[in-house]
């Protein structure tokens, strides 16, 4: 973990206070609203659409046990004992109210942990793999340049008013599990022979005009990659559409100058600002470096995890679904499923957050992730402590074997709480779900993520989803549209639209056509839903998902 | 021919808690069936200019459409149902105490 230094601790202190005085002069009414909210905006409280909500960063997604029991308790102090975890690998609180929140912020930063920049046109919180620093193939941890990027970037002068929201992500394997090419600049580390660079992917991004990034640099050094950064999101500042707030994101300001013309600016603006970075940036990562050092890992008796796989069926089931391969063979990656079924995708309480902290704590180094699939993440655990583990979270409603099946579902908030959603995401990935744990369906479908967005913005990624759902207001009543082959790995790919929308009594039986045909469809059980679908392409699962037109259809060739 | 004015309401976001709260011939209330209902524009116009100014109090105000069930408002747009109501996942919004 990154330590904090003084000055950290005096620029968290010193923000805080000032939006305390803020917050004070708006009640006593000094300032007026349209004053007041963006300065909020800036703390990360906004009002949606039953009450304020705060909006907290998890840097790169990465906590302690101290920042996940800091959270708990925030959640049952000044909430309503839950909070919720985004796609962005942030912390919701849905219910804080506005004299509360200064408090709320001084007892984040007691742990290191802020709100600034997760609003506003600025750079946003910088995601990154939820495995990283454990994944068996990765070719570089993350998260050092991941905190080199929030440092550059946190209160920078010249991005605190760009032209619309700019999202980071960064990936140090060849899978890609932090959507990079979704992103307004993805970073891939990669190796040119034994030098460790960065592939440079900009334009990327979901919402009203979903775009895949395109390949700016195939690799950069380094020493190179503040100023290439600071060089694209200047030119961006310079050329982005302040004047429609729908074309102002960076993948239009791409898609059109073209990816040419925005190289060539960017070489251009670099060159100019080059020589102002002196090599302090490498002296800082170097000692960001340092601070995530691996643990020193253990050696121990693997028996009881290889007596409770062979003795528990349920266990068994978890550890098929929920590990992942560790890059020391003695250990597991332990994804914990914030997807029990019927419950609210991303949603955790205060005593599961507790929870969570405390095997982290005792059996994970001190070590958690925060996933963009709303999931929490143990990256550490020593295979004969996974009994353990997952004995203690079954209790508490944590031990959901669907890490990337079918209930595995990131879903937005929706018009549960957003204020501008135009339909309701949560109740959707609830009844699927269910309807499907009813089924006993779920393991024998394998992998499929469903993706769902209560409005256009994408929030819930449904363009990525192999099953993407869209949640819409048409004429008063709820409507949701389907996309199908959507993928938000290295292989990115937007889904397609399969056709009208389906009301939410539809929605359900519609998503369990697609399935069920999917499983006829399959050459094999080993051949998942998005290689059944790019074999035979959106035709057939079209014909399921609207049985009475392929009826219709059938019958005039007939005829 | 100009629209016909259907009946509506005043509502907005309490400063303080982030509640929904609606306008009452009186001051504010947390529960819709005890809002003003505003059959005449003229007089909606007034009401959203004297709730507006109460700035100290809240925030977002605006007018939104009601049908009337006998003298009890009822949502006409499923978004102002669950600002009525609260969110749908869990019983710990208005539903709480309706």
């Amino acid at each position: 973990m990154y330590s904090y230094t003084e000055f950290d601790h005096a620029f968290l202190a010193e923000r805080n206070a000032q939006f305390r005085g803020q917050v004070e002069r708006r009640i006593d009414g000094s300032l007026t609203e349209d004053e007041f909210k963006p300065l909020r905006l800036m703390n990360g409280l906004y009002l949606q659409l039953h009450a304020y909500m705060l909006r907290v960063a998890i840097p790169y997604g990465t906590l302690n046990s101290r920042q996940m029991e800091k959270l708990a308790e925030i959640s049952e102090r000044w909430d309503k004992g839950y909070g919720h975890f985004t796609t962005r690998q942030n912390i919701q609180y849905n219910w804080p109210q506005l004299r509360d929140v200064p408090d709320m912020l001084d007892a984040l930063a007691e742990v290191n942990l802020h709100a600034i920049q997760t609003s506003g046109n600025t750079i946003r919180n910088v995601t990154a793999d939820h495995f990283a620093g454990a994944a068996a193939d990765e070719v570089a941890d993350p998260r050092p340049v991941a905190e080199l990027i929030r440092q550059w970037s946190t209160d920078h002068p010249e991005f605190q008013f760009l032209p619309r929201k700019f999202k980071v992500a960064v990936t140090g394997d060849t899978a890609d599990r932090a959507v990079i090419k979704a992103h307004d600049i993805g970073l891939r580390i990669v190796k040119r022979g034994e030098e460790i660079g960065y592939e440079v992917i900009v334009g990327g991004g979901l919402g009203r005009t979903p775009m895949i990034g395109k390949v700016l640099y195939e690799f950069v050094s380094q020493e190179d990659l503040l100023p290439t950064l600071e060089a694209i999101v200047s030119v961006y500042n310079l050329l982005g559409r302040r004047d429609n707030k729908y074309k102002a994101r960076i993948k239009i300001t791409v898609h059109e100058n073209g990816i040419e013309d925005i190289r060539q600016r960017v070489n251009e603006r670099y060159a100019l600002i080059r020589p102002q970075f002196t090599g302090v940036d490498q002296q800082m990562l170097a000692r960001i470096e340092a601070d995530f050092g691996a643990p020193e890992f253990k050696s121990a008796d693997q028996t009881p995890y290889l007596n409770a796989y062979d003795q528990d069926p349920l266990f068994r089931s978890w550890a098929d679904t929920n590990l992942t391969a560790h890059r020391n063979p003695e250990y597991a990656i332990v994804s914990i499923s914030l997807k029990a079924h019927g419950k609210t995708p991303g949603d955790a309480t205060g005593r599961q957050m507790r929870l969570m902290a405390a095997l982290a704590k005792r059996y994970g180094h001190d070590e958690l992730r925060i996933s963009h699939e709303q999931n929490v993440i143990l990256p550490h655990v020593h295979r004969g402590d996974l009994p353990s583990v997952y004995y203690a979270l079954k209790a508490e409603g944590l031990g959901t074997a669907n890490i990337g099946l079918i209930s595995d579902i990131i879903a937005c908030p929706g018009m549960d709480y957003c204020a501008l959603a135009t339909a309701r995401s949560i109740p959707i990935a609830q009844e699927i779900a269910t309807r499907f744990d009813e089924l006993k369906l779920e393991h024998d479908v394998g992998p499929l993520k469903i993706k769902i967005s209560g409005c256009i913005n994408a929030c819930g990624h449904h363009h990525v989803g192999h099953i993407g759902i869209l949640g819409l207001d048409r004429a008063g009543v709820e409507n949701y549209q389907i996309t199908l082959g959507g993928d938000g790995t290295e292989d990115a790919t937007i889904g397609e639209r399969a056709g009208p929308g389906f009301s939410a009594d539809e929605i359900i039986p519609a998503v369990e056509r697609v399935v069920l045909a999917y499983l006829d469809l399959r050459n094999d059980p080993a051949e998942t839903f998005l290689q059944t679908y790019r074999r035979l392409g959106l035709a057939p699962f079209k014909a399921a998902l609207y049985p009475q037109v392929a009826g219709k259809e059938s019958r005039a060739n007939a005829a | 021919m100009p629209k016909p004015f259907t009946p509506k309401v005043v509502t907005a976001n309490a400063l303080l808690e982030g509640d929904v709260i609606y306008q009452t011939a009186a001051g504010w209330s947390r529960d819709l069936k005890d809002a003003e209902i505003l059959t005449d524009e003229a007089h909606a116009d007034l009401r959203m200019i004297e709730a507006s100014a109460q700035v100290d109090l809240v925030v977002g105000v605006y007018l939104a459409d009601v049908s009337l069930d006998g003298d009890t408002p009822r949502p006409t747009h499923f978004r102002e149902d669950f600002r009525a109501t609260g969110p749908s996942n869990y019983v710990h919004g208005k539903q709480e105490h309706i």
